[in-house]
Formats: C-alpha cells, structure tokens, sequence
C-alpha cells in the first residue's frame, strides 16, 4: 500500500507514453482497427439513410403539387393527373385494418398479460406472435387471395384490409403484453380487493394505466402497414378510377399505385410515385416520431 | 402453497372461482373474448399453411414436390413450372446481403454500445430506427433510380474490362448487359433493408450484458477490442446470430425492394451481376396475370418460401429466447 500510492500517479501521469510503450503493437492495433471500422460502419449506415431521404425530399418536392391532392390518378399516356383516389384508398384500407386489428390485438395481449403469463399456450401464442411479427407479408397477401379473393371471384378493399389487419395483430399484441407487464401488480391487487372481477379490474384499470402504451402499439401498427405494398398487390388490386363505396373490385391505394407508376415509361407517372412515396415515407416517419413522443411522456410520468 | 405464490398466482388463484355470480356472465365472456383472439393468433399461422399447401397441391401433384423444387425451368408457354431458378436467386441475394450486411449492421452496434460518445448515440440510434421504418418500396426506387446506375458506371463497366474473358472469375463477375439491376444490386439493397434490425437487437443484447464483465475486463487492461472478442461475443453469441437469422428472414421474404432492382428475369445466370428473381419478386410479378396451373405454381413457390422463412424465423426467436431467458 505505502509502496503503490506513490507509484500510481507517476504512471497515470505518464500514461499515453508508458501505455504505448507496455502495450503490445498487436494489440493496439486489433483495437485501433476495431474503433475505425465500427465508426465507418455506423457512418456508412448514417449516410445511406441520409441519402435515401434526401434524395425522396428532393424528387418528391419537385414533382409534388396542388394537383396532386385534388386529382385522380391518370391513365396510360394522359397528362397530369394527381393521387386523389390513390389517397383516400390509401386511408380507408389502413383505418379498415387497424380497426379490425385494434379489439383482436389488444384481447389478445391481454390474455397473455393478464389472464395466462404462464401457461404453455400462451407462451405458444406468444412465440408465434414474436414469428408472425416478421413474416413475410407477400405471403399473407397470397393467404388472403386464397381466403378472401377466390373464393369470392372478386378483388375488394375488404381483402386489403384484412391483409393489413393481419400484419398489424402481431404488433399490437406484443406492445399490449410489454405494457400490461409494466402495471404494478399492487393495483390489480387493489382493485381485486374491492372484489371487483377480473374482466373489470382489466378494463378499468390495468387498461387505464397502460392506455398509452397501447396507443403507442396502435401507432406503431398504423405506421407498419400504411407503407405495405405486396399483401396489397392480390388483394385490393389498384386502378386508375375512384373505387366503388362498397370496396368491391380494385381499391385504388398509394402503395400499389406508387409500385406501378414508377417502373411505368411515362414521365408524369414517374413524378406522380415520387410525390406519393414522399408523402407516404413523411406519413410513416411522422407517425413513428409521434408513437416515440408518446412513449417518453409515459416514461415520464 | 399460496403463501409462497407469487401474487400473480394468488391472483389468478382468486379469480379462477369468482365469488360474485351478478358479474360472472360478462366476466367470462370477456375471459373467453381474450382467449379466443390469441387462438387466432396460431390459427393464422396455421391458416398459411394450409392456405399454401392448398392452393400449391396442384402444382406439386403434377411435378412431384423434389421435382418442382429442383425443376429449372420456368416456362408459361409450355405450362412447365420448376422453382429452382427462384429459389437459388432468393438464396444468393440473402446471401450477398448478409455478407454486406452482417458486419455493417454489427460495426453499428458495437459503435452505439462502447464507443460512441453519450451526444451522438440517441441521433444514431434514431436514424437508424428510421431507416427500418422507411417502407420497402421506397427503398425499391432509391435502388432502382439512383443505385443501379451507379453499379452499371462504377462497377460493372470497369470490372467487366478487367474480368472479360478470364476463367471462372470471367463468368462470375461478368455482365452482359450492364444495366446495374441484378442479383447483386438486389444483395446491396437487402442489406441495407436488414441492418437496422441487425443492429438494433444486437445494440439491445450488448446492452442487456451486466456492465460488471465490461468494466472489470477494462479494469484488467483490456483494450475494446479484447472486451468485445473475449467477453461481450460469448456473452451475446448465440443471441447475435438469432438476430442474424431474424435479419436473413427479412431478406428471404422481402419482396418489392427486390422486384424494383433485380432485373425479374426466368433464368438463372451464371454472374452475379445477372438479372434474376427471388421467390417473393417471381410471385409479385406475374401473379395478377396467372390463371390456373401458373397460379397454383406460384402459390407453390410461396409454400416453399414459408417453409424456410419460418424455420429461419423460429431458429432465430428460440436462440434469442435462449439468452433472454438465462
């Protein structure tokens, strides 16, 4: 002790000379090759990110217009046009799918969080959920067409949306679960106290308590499927008119539509997919950045 | 028994026979609501599968499963259906994008967790959060109008003066007809699409690692790289490959990225820089023109794409699990 205290400044003072000096060339360079490429890497990452948005922000304002909102889509050859049907169909098929995905995903996240942490089902349902979480949706696509498409002979909004309600369950129940996890059991337990039920100690209070964090699911969810493209591909289809209001036959909707337009040989189709896959790209990035404030304000409080 | 019962138990226990008959009745219809959905949850899976072996059967019945698998000619003229030049673009696009993709995405995570100063991790942890949420197709455009050019002026034109002619490597690495869409470029933009889940379960692994090991390996003397190969690796191994795996998934399935850049050709070629298609790429673009034995192929080909990309997928969520768990 009396000898090392006297020692251990000197060598922290020294450090930068006596470290290379003590330090294996090997070694510092294994770790100097390690801090560069991790930092090249994460930079690579950063610029290509970067460049894809700039280069979205910079196509998509210069094609985007008034025209845009107000007109629907044109047809092969025709000038100008805008992605009026495009839009609204756009928004129909994703509110008819988080509609439909909302009750299904939230009970069933409650029933893994609350009624079965344990048993064997529900870590079953709870590993599918985690593989259903990243299937690939083209494949879900072709499960609706199978379903919903031929059987019926027709192509409809309500296949699309169905589609889209299948890819947004798995990430509602999982946000469900974490969050209900998050409650304090003392309040189950306080509620189960006054002798209320399970389904009310759930409904007015675990829910209550996790409100937000469900919302924050729900956004996430929205955000996930309002860029899908591929389930809609044999599902809603796409066309160039306004869709009927009972969804039968093609729905009209951005993705698709982008998909067309841009490996189409027309000029004004090519502007029409960039402006569309602006506004859609800003639409999901908005709504992530929207489902993370949420989250901090439940942190917060 | 019950006094040592987590309360979870004490609460489960007390509501399995509940004492007020006046709220039984929405009670249990609400207990059975909840459970009914997550049986759906398996019964979509199932529902998949069977949709898939369904509308697939006739197509495997007329060229037997092996011979529709390894069949290599893809021919809608001659209704002669064989999934192999699919599946090998599939798997060699998976793989070019693993190969770019994996140490990128593990470089990032090593970046976020030990090296990054405390101002520059949320806005890299952001972007890169971003950049997964940004939808496929417009990743589908940025390869297709910015990116490709860029592979046919760059890369492919001087490597084809170089290559041409050469043996093995000359087949390999030619194109002939360089265009910038292929096999290769579809590898790029996968990996691009597969970092930031790459990245960001493993960022989340090294994190989870108790900062004791860490520090106390510094405190010996080790430098980061001794303390990411001797103590954060073993620590994280198993679950970083399960996020590999989770990532190879994601490349196996994706679709409209790759039916924009991979040039959707029948054939296989022998080069990199070939056009081709994937499964996913093959299904996206003739299914709204298919009828019967086509249709049924190509539903075929989505069977055998969800036979390996749920395997890959359950192989990759039970090596997570694993380390989650322990």
């Amino acid at each position: 002790m009396a000898v090392s205290t006297p020692v251990l400044p000197a060598a922290m003072a020294g450090e930068p000379a006596g470290a290379r000096r003590r330090v294996r060339p090997g070694r510092r360079v294994a770790d100097r090759a390690l801090k560069l490429v991790s930092a090249v890497f994460t930079a690579v990452g950063v610029f290509a990110l970067g460049w894809i948005l700039l280069m979205l922000l910079w196509r998509g304002f210069s094609a985007l217009g008034p025209s845009v909102f107000t007109s629907i889509t044109p047809g092969p050859g025709s000038a100008g046009g805008g992605l009026a049907n495009a839009m609204v169909g756009s928004l129909v098929l994703t509110v008819l799918g988080i509609v439909v995905a909302t009750p299904i995903g939230v009970l069933a996240g409650t029933y893994l969080g609350e009624y079965a942490r344990v048993s064997k089902l529900a870590s079953l349902v709870r590993f599918i959920n985690d593989v259903l979480l990243s299937a690939p949706s083209i494949l879900i696509g072709l499960f609706v067409y199978v379903l919903l498409v031929a059987p019926f002979g027709s192509y409809s909004g309500w296949a699309g949306g169905v589609a889209l309600a299948i890819i947004a369950v798995p990430v509602i129940v999982r946000t469900t679960e974490d969050m209900l996890r998050l409650v304090p059991n003392g309040l189950r337990e306080a509620a189960a106290a006054l002798g209320a039920p399970q389904s009310k100690v759930i409904t007015l209070v675990t829910w209550r308590a996790a409100r937000s964090g469900i919302m924050t699911g729900i956004i996430l969810a929205t955000a996930r499927i309002a860029g899908e493209t591929a389930p809609l591909l044999f599902t809603a289809l796409n066309n160039n008119f306004w869709f009927s209001p009972s969804l039968v036959g093609g729905v009209s909707n951005l993705p698709v539509t982008i998909y067309q337009f841009a490996l189409s040989p027309y000029q004004n189709w090519q502007e029409l997919a960039w402006a569309g896959a602006l506004i859609i790209t800003m639409t999901i990035l908005g709504l992530s950045v929207v489902a993370r404030f949420v989250i901090r304000k439940e942190v917060a409080r | 028994m019950s006094l040592v019962a987590s309360s979870e138990h004490i609460l489960a226990a007390s509501h399995a026979g509940s004492p007020r008959p006046s709220h039984s009745g929405f009670d249990r219809i609400f207990r059975a609501a909840a459970f009914g959905c997550a049986a759906l949850v398996l019964l979509v899976l199932a529902g998949i599968l069977a949709a898939m072996l369904y509308g697939g059967w006739p197509a495997f019945r007329e060229f037997g499963f092996f011979g529709f698998v390894t069949g290599s000619v893809w021919n809608v003229g001659a209704d002669q259906y064989g999934a192999w030049p699919a599946i090998a673009g599939t798997l060699s696009s998976a793989f070019i994008a693993l190969v770019i993709g994996v140490p990128i995405s593990l470089g990032i995570a090593v970046f976020l967790t030990q090296l990054s100063p405390p101002w520059l991790k949320a806005p890299i942890a952001t972007a890169v959060e971003l950049l997964a949420a940004v939808p496929s197709i417009i990743y589908g455009m940025w390869g297709l109008f910015v990116f490709a050019p860029l592979v046919a002026n760059y890369i492919q034109v001087p490597l084809n003066s170089v290559v041409e002619g050469l043996p093995i490597v000359g087949t390999i690495l030619y194109s002939r007809v360089p265009s910038g869409t292929g096999i290769f470029t579809a590898g790029i933009i996968l990996a691009l699409m597969i970092i930031p889940f790459i990245a960001s379960v493993t960022r989340d692994m090294l994190d989870q690692i108790p900062p004791v090991l860490r520090e106390s390996a510094y405190g010996i003397g080790c430098t980061t790289w001794e303390v990411v190969r001797h103590v954060l690796v073993p620590q994280a191994g198993v679950s970083i490959i399960g996020a590999i795996m989770l990532g190879l998934g994601r490349a196996l399935g994706e679709t409209m990225a790759v039916t924009f850049v991979i040039g959707n050709a029948n054939r296989l070629g022998g080069s990199i820089f070939d056009p081709g298609s994937t499964i996913a790429s093959r299904i996206a673009n003739e299914f709204n023109e298919a009828a019967d034995l086509q249709l049924n192929a190509l539903i075929a080909l989505g069977c055998i794409l969800f036979l390996v990309t749920f395997a890959v997928l359950i192989a990759a969520r039970l090596l997570i699990a694993r380390v989650q768990r322990s």
